[in-house]
């Protein structure tokens, strides 16, 4: 689960770490009084003005702007409000900007970068540090990796003193400096743990002129089967985030992803329905969707499953595929002949059902007055399915 | 012979009186498994199914009945508890088919295993089956059938496609591994391989796995080095978008070696046949095992 920035500051600000801070407004008409709040509680006459969506890249988009006064963060914010913002990261279609947070801006003399997320393998937590903040870090990586420094914590041990030496050392802090960003490392790490974060991002985290080290921006990804334990966190997911059809899913405990193909999926397993997707691409169609419908496959999954399909007007077939285990086959096919009367589904539906009772669903499908496709093998139903997309 | 689970192994079940916990019981006995006792604390001294003793804790269960493997069907934010009290109890093989369990919760379970003699299975699997001998899972036994082929696999499902393939090219099994999705997880691709490179019956072995990660890459270097037998590979996920999470925690892309297209690359060249469709996998497997003999 992700949040905004000015959520993830917050965030931050609770933790006592030093952030860019700012008022955050979701209506023209109270732009202006937001700037005067921002230049009398933070007493400065200069604005950052940033468009909160969740896609990284806002700056390239157009979505961050400086303002050197009033009358330009006012025309700025008029801009970016309700914008369509588009950046690397959203896709072609980009994304509505719904709210936009106005802080104050200062001289800033340096941007580094810091990161912490979990390196599975290890099972250890590991701080990223780099000097070169700001950038396209994957770009530094990948051209200069020993410009950033690694550190890996021992999740039960915590955080180190000598290891916040070598983070503070490497990124070049002396002195007071860097008893601040010292302070700094440990109180992030400490909100990493227990907030149940599984990346904590800063970039750019700045030196000011005036030698002060503040988080400029925050990206926090949250591990969604921890939030029983952060009401707090988990109210600030913002539903405009998620697709319209992909919340609808949820609501129907199914588990779908929209793609650009015209070849819808109804699998049972995550697994088998991106090896379905797959097998789609390989015998020449596209894959329209994602879509696991767990264990098991009821008469309302199935209708559910078809509701949701059919949202997208691109898809013109239909495959599903259903591995029955403890889930009877025989069932799962009475459950498919009925959605599709029910629904009066026009387009054809190619259904291939293995496991338990196979032969006895494959009866009842070919003798059912619907038109449905039976299918045995997935190479079988992945063709069938394409070529009823293409005719 | 097979892996780690045989007619000899005598399991308690954690969370055997919740709904879940109860089909499955009553499925894996009908199987042939050995379930001597199950534990739902407070609910120690009744009986459930036919006549197996609850007990309060795993290790009133090990005391009286000299277990040996554990299985956890209980929700997932009492899970890690689960998973720590049988590691405490000084249980061999836990098997954990609880899903959505906390990241940091596994971390804390994975840094205790380590201190440990027990070894875990999952979170987030169907578990694991010797055929014919013992099921200690949620997979339907009867699509299994006897043989020489070990299966390894990341997802549930997908596994039983593997496994009905190569029972119509004419394969059986010798144990198939559900090692689980999530991004820790207690027994890694390296170890399974390691178990049934270790295994006498076992001729041939199939490794499933998704984008996301590097366990796929890393047991590919590691077989290339430590695996005499054949291995058939499968990847699923060649066209899920970058960034997006499908389903499984950790079927993610995000790095660039994590994709489907860069895994195959990486386990041909370290000897692997890699299925490029999922359809190939029982043939590929066939084909493999014959040119062997």
């Amino acid at each position: 689960m992700k949040i905004h920035e000015y959520q993830g500051k917050k965030i931050l600000k609770s933790y006592g770490i030093p952030i860019q801070d700012g008022f955050v407004t979701d209506n023209n008409e109270d732009i202006e009084s937001t700037i005067d709040r921002v230049a009398e509680e933070y007493n400065c006459s200069q604005f950052i003005v940033k468009a909160q969506i969740h896609a990284g890249g806002r700056g390239k988009g157009g979505g961050v702007k400086f303002c050197p006064d009033k009358s330009s963060a006012i025309e700025s914010a008029n801009n970016i409000l309700g914008m369509n913002l588009v950046t690397p990261q959203t896709g072609e279609a980009g994304q509505k900007v719904r709210k936009i947070y106005i802080t104050k801006a200062f001289d800033i003399s340096h941007e580094y970068y810091i990161a912490i997320t979990l390196d599975r393998s290890k099972n250890q937590d590991v701080i990223m540090a780099s000097t070169e903040g700001g950038m396209d870090i994957e770009k530094v990586a990948e051209e200069t990796p020993e410009k950033i420094i690694k550190v890996w914590v021992d999740p039960i041990e915590g955080l180190h003193d000598d290891q916040i030496k070598t983070l503070a050392d490497g990124l070049g802090f002396r002195d007071d400096l860097f008893s601040q960003v010292s302070d700094l490392f440990k109180k992030l790490y400490k909100c990493y743990i227990q907030k149940d974060t599984t990346m904590l991002e800063i970039n750019p985290l700045v030196k000011t002129e005036d030698n002060k080290v503040v988080a400029l921006d925050s990206k926090f990804n949250f591990d969604g089967n921890a939030m029983f334990r952060h009401p707090d966190v988990n109210d600030m997911e913002d539903p405009f985030e998620v697709d319209e059809t992909e919340l609808e899913a949820g609501k129907f405990n199914l588990n779908y992803i929209k793609l650009d193909g015209n070849v819808g999926c109804m699998v049972n397993g995550a697994g088998l329905a991106m090896a379905t997707m797959d097998i789609i691409k390989l015998s020449g169609g596209e894959p329209a969707n994602f879509l696991d419908v767990g264990g098991a496959a009821s008469v309302d999954t199935v209708k559910n499953g078809f509701k949701i399909i059919l949202k997208d007007s691109n898809v013109k077939a239909i495959l599903i595929n259903i591995f029955g285990g403890i889930v009877r086959c025989d069932r799962v096919a009475k459950g498919v002949v009925q959605a599709v009367q029910e629904l009066n589904l026009d387009v054809p539906v190619v259904v291939r059902l293995e496991g338990t009772n196979a032969i006895e669903a494959k009866e009842i499908l070919e003798n059912s007055e619907v038109k449905i496709i039976p299918a045995t093998t997935m190479q079988d139903a992945a063709d069938k399915v394409v070529d009823a997309a293409l005719n | 012979m097979s892996i780690l689970v045989n007619k000899d192994t005598k399991v308690v079940v954690q969370g055997i009186t919740g709904s879940e916990g109860t089909f499955h019981s009553e499925q894996m006995i009908e199987y042939g498994t050995n379930i001597v006792a199950g534990v739902t604390p407070g609910k120690g001294g009744d009986t459930v199914l036919d006549n197996i003793p609850v007990y309060n804790s795993v290790k009133e269960a090990r005391d009286n009945h000299n277990v040996n493997a554990s299985i956890i069907f209980v929700p997932p934010r009492f899970a890690a508890g689960a998973m720590i009290e049988s590691i405490e109890a000084g249980i061999e093989l836990i098997i954990c088919i609880s899903e959505g369990i906390p990241i940091r919760d596994m971390v804390k379970v994975k840094h205790m295993l380590e201190n440990s003699n027990s070894r875990l299975i999952g979170p987030n699997c169907p578990g694991i089956i010797t055929v014919d001998e013992c099921k200690l899972g949620i997979m339907p036994g009867f699509i299994c059938k006897k043989g020489n082929v070990g299966v390894i696999s990341k997802s549930g499902t997908l596994t039983y496609e593997a496994i009905d393939q190569l029972v119509k090219n004419g394969l059986g099994q010798t144990t198939a591994l559900g090692i689980g999705g999530d991004p820790i997880i207690g027994t890694d691709m390296i170890a399974a391989l390691e178990l049934f490179e270790n295994d006498p019956e076992t001729d041939g072995i199939v490794m499933i796995g998704e984008i996301g990660g590097q366990m796929e890459n890393e047991a590919a270097q590691w077989a290339k080095d430590n695996v005499t037998k054949p291995i058939v590979g499968f990847i699923a996920g060649q066209t899920a978008p970058p960034g997006r999470r499908m389903g499984h925690a950790g079927a993610i892309v995000s790095g660039g070696d994590e994709t489907a297209e860069a895994k195959n690359k990486i386990l041909a060249e370290c000897g692997i046949s890699v299925a490029r469709s999922v359809a190939e996998i029982g043939n590929k497997m066939k084909k493999s095992l014959t040119l062997k003999a």
